[in-house]
């Protein structure tokens, strides 16, 4: 099990090393530091003490990869790829690229957090809703209600989730004023700002969650196990909630792992439409703003909750079926 | 009037989805097994009906696809040799047809088929100055006072219904000749069937969707010679327009993303899957690689220096079309060289599964080539799995459009498209008055369109992977099996 462990943790290790290597190629190497410069100075003409200026200040005017001009450890030290990738192991990310100069490092701690109030009740929320819809499908299966169930689902999930976020807000906020259009406070008041972004993100993934979630359970209603529950006379409740919602949970932990990641970094969309100051939103003013250094920082951090995210899934698995040995 | 024919990448590829469409099902008439399976597809109601309207929308594109670039008239004075000069609006055949709606420009926001616009102005009238609604230069523009509109209105849309009920009959007057010349039976007899719903293929279906979009469409395009159906945004343009404008990028978006995963996917699920060792290592941390990277931003970091290429180039094209059209070809082509991972673990995993079979030992014990292998064993008995790929991604790839244009690294913002339609329709939404419609047709259209892809994917994934058929929800329940 530990050595498991040590060994995804090094593999992870090893695709943080591309991750970053891909990164800083894509954003320093098709366009050079000169053409960054040129496109956040902005304006027509832009002269090349200007330009040069702009890179001192960020530190992009030291060579890519190689500093052949300095001395010793220097040669590898010294250049934009050590200080601008090879420090992001650290954790230090440095400022940003606009003219305010953030500190990176900073501003994510501080964004996580309320990320995270809108986040982890969601992905709670998420799992039980689908999982219960799916259930409901699946105990009146071949029934009016299944039908009609799965035809809702598929009309859901051909809604893209702007239209949910637009219609939410235009009845909930604006005709019936019953919570703000958007914004954010800290500590209980926070609850008023979230219930409208967390109901609209459920109903927005309920149509495909409820269908994948139906799909799976009927997968399981078709094993031996479950003919064997019946045949011993178990009544189809005490099948269904018993032994079939516990062995696919395996199924539902891997799909519902996979949201784990936004879990951290927000979903870019709801933060943004409802004013949350949290990582979604920081990544799309980023995007808007042009601002490559917080971009690139967040690509990082994105890739290291990835990765750790699969590892806690892996971990889970352990957990939820004892026949699953990692080695 | 002679003009320049332009031909965009985006249409290159609307064109060739178009013949391979056209081979793919020549193909499939030649093969008995292939025929089979597509059959099994047409017998599902759902995904026939899909059918109907996804060819519909299909249509749009492709005559939105062909560009041409008008001459202008030559200036005077200018000499006979000079080089021809041409206008720097690129423009569709999907503009000619619908030439009165682009010329129908107003000034700004007018409701659904108004005839005045929607905020006061000053007008001038009968030379004194006054506060009023203006009259809209193309709705309604031949009524003369306000009390025709309500009979004008009501009189072209029952236009439009005839015209589409005669469009429909005949659709299902050709279905039922088609039907009886296959079953060689009179005309009457057939159409009997066909409306009993007792034909091979779910007919009656088809003809029930036909006559739904006729009786929509009529009266859309029969309004559409007078008004502006779903009303003006907010520099005056047509929403009807922009809606059918934004199939095309709709689609381009759908197929080309899917088409550009396909090289990597395929060549390196089936070379890892075959081959193992290190190759398959290689691979593997590869896929890993890119899929650790959360997609968006991954996304949104190609695009943005894509972008800033583009900024920095502007000398490589020639008009603004042209540019934008490089944008959304760009864009479908990092969307799929970010999006191999899932198809390409997909085919891995079949591969190995397939390299343990006794044909494929079988032709290794023969001697055959490793490649040949690969190309003539394993990759024919992958495809199933890639066109329920294509067909499911379709329709998740038009949504993401949505998302990315309101990230702000979709398609450029002169394009039309399903996003940049919901990206305006949000502020309009907070207005007071509100501005609904733009909302209301972007909507409308792209649920209809969306909902077609799925209805349709799903029953291609059915018809090519029988266990998924075993999920279909039914109203009766099935005999045990």
């Amino acid at each position: 099990m530990l050595n498991y462990f040590i060994r995804r943790c090094f593999y992870g290790a090893l695709v943080l090393l591309g991750v970053n290597l891909v990164t800083f190629m894509l954003f320093f190497t098709v366009n050079t530091p000169d053409d960054m410069a040129r496109l956040n100075i902005g304006g027509k003409r832009v002269t090349q003490e200007q330009i040069l200026k702009w890179k001192i200040e960020r530190g992009y005017d030291k060579p890519l990869y190689w500093n052949g001009g300095a001395e010793g450890t220097h040669k590898a030290t010294d250049t934009v790829f050590w200080d601008r990738s090879v420090s992001l192991f650290a954790l230090d990310f440095g400022r940003s690229d606009s003219k305010s100069a953030t500190d990176i490092g900073h501003e994510i701690k501080t964004r996580m957090v309320i990320s995270l109030q809108l986040a982890v009740p969601l992905f709670v929320l998420q799992v039980i809703v689908s999982v219960a819809f799916a259930l409901l499908l699946v105990f009146f299966k071949n029934s009016p209600i299944d039908f009609w169930g799965v035809v809702t689902c598929v009309l859901m999930l051909s809604i893209s989730a702007l239209f949910y976020i637009i219609v939410g807000q235009f009845l909930f906020s604006r005709v019936f004023h019953l919570v703000p259009i958007s914004g954010f406070e800290s500590g209980w008041e926070a609850v008023r700002f979230l219930v409208l972004p967390v109901i609209l993100s459920l109903l927005s993934r309920l149509g495909s969650e409820g269908r994948l979630y139906r799909a799976m359970f009927l997968e399981e209603l078709g094993r031996d196990y479950v003919r064997t529950a019946r045949a011993k006379g178990l009544s189809e409740p005490k099948v269904l909630f018993d032994h079939v919602l516990r062995n696919a949970l395996i199924p539902i932990l891997t799909s519902a792992g996979s949201y784990l990641p936004f879990v951290f970094l927000g979903s870019l969309v709801f933060e943004s439409f409802f004013g949350i100051p949290g990582l979604g939103s920081y990544v799309i003013e980023a995007i808007t703003g042009q601002d490559f250094a917080i971009v690139r920082s967040m690509v990082f951090v994105g890739s290291v909750i990835y990765i750790l995210s699969y590892i806690v899934i892996d971990v889970a698995y352990t957990w939820v079926d004892p026949r699953v040995r990692l080695a | 009037m002679s003009f320049k024919i332009v031909v965009l990448w985006s249409d290159v590829v609307v064109i060739a989805t178009l013949l391979m469409l056209i081979a793919y099902a020549w193909r499939i008439h030649g093969s008995p097994n292939l025929r089979a399976t597509w059959m099994k597809v047409l017998r599902d109601r759902a995904a026939i009906c899909a059918s109907v309207v996804l060819v519909l929308f299909f249509a749009v594109a492709v005559v939105d696809s062909l560009h041409f670039r008008r001459v202008l008239s030559q200036a005077a004075g200018a000499s006979a040799d000079q080089a021809q000069a041409y206008g720097t609006r690129t423009e569709s055949l999907l503009d000619v047809l619908l030439a009165r709606l682009v010329a129908g420009r107003e000034t700004s926001y007018s409701a659904p088929l108004a005839m005045r616009g929607f905020t006061k102005d000053s007008v001038d009238v009968n030379g004194q100055i006054e506060r009023t609604y203006p009259r809209l230069k193309y709705g309604g523009e031949m009524l003369s006072d306000d009390t025709q509109w309500r009979g004008d209105v009501t009189r072209m849309a029952l236009v439009g219904v005839g015209i589409g009920a005669l469009v429909a009959m005949l659709a299902a007057s050709v279905i039922a000749l088609a039907v009886a010349r296959k079953n060689r039976l009179r005309f009457g007899e057939a159409a009997h069937r066909l409306l009993q719903g007792r034909t091979d293929l779910p007919w009656r279906a088809v003809v029930v969707t036909v006559l739904a979009v006729c009786m929509v469409f009529g009266p859309l395009l029969a309004l559409a010679q007078h008004y502006h159906v779903f009303g003006t945004d907010r520099t005056g343009n047509d929403v009807f327009y922009q809606a059918l404008k934004s199939i095309r990028t709709a689609f381009v978006i759908g197929t080309l993303s899917t088409i550009a995963t396909l090289p990597l996917a395929v060549g390196l699920g089936i070379v890892s899957g075959y081959l193992r060792g290190w190759v398959d290592e290689v691979v593997q941390y590869l896929y890993t690689l890119l899929s650790s990277i959360p997609n968006v931003l991954l996304i949104a970091a190609c695009v943005l220096m894509m972008q800033v290429f583009i900024d920095t180039h502007p000398d490589l094209f020639e008009t603004g079309a042209e540019r934008s059209d490089v944008r959304l070809f760009l864009l479908c082509v990092i969307l799929g060289l970010t999006g191999w991972a899932t198809l390409c673990r997909l085919l891995r995993a079949e591969t190995m599964k397939l390299s343990q079979l006794e044909y494929v030992q079988a032709a290794t014990a023969f001697g055959v080539r490793t490649g040949r292998i690969m190309v003539r064993h394993i990759f024919p008995n992958v495809v199933h799995l890639i066109i329920i790929t294509t067909v499911l991604d379709f329709s998740a790839l038009i949504l993401y459009e949505a998302v990315l244009s309101y990230v702000g690294v979709g398609v450029d913002p002169a394009m039309n498209s399903f996003g940049g339609m919901i990206n305006l329709a949000r502020t309009e939404m907070s207005r007071d008055p509100l501005v609904w419609w733009s909302f209301a047709a972007a909507f409308a259209f792209m649920v209809t369109l969306v909902l077609a892809a799925n209805l349709f994917a799903d029953g291609v994934r059915d018809a090519f992977d029988p266990r998924a058929r075993a999920f279909r929800p039914r109203l009766r329940p099935t005999a045990l099996t």
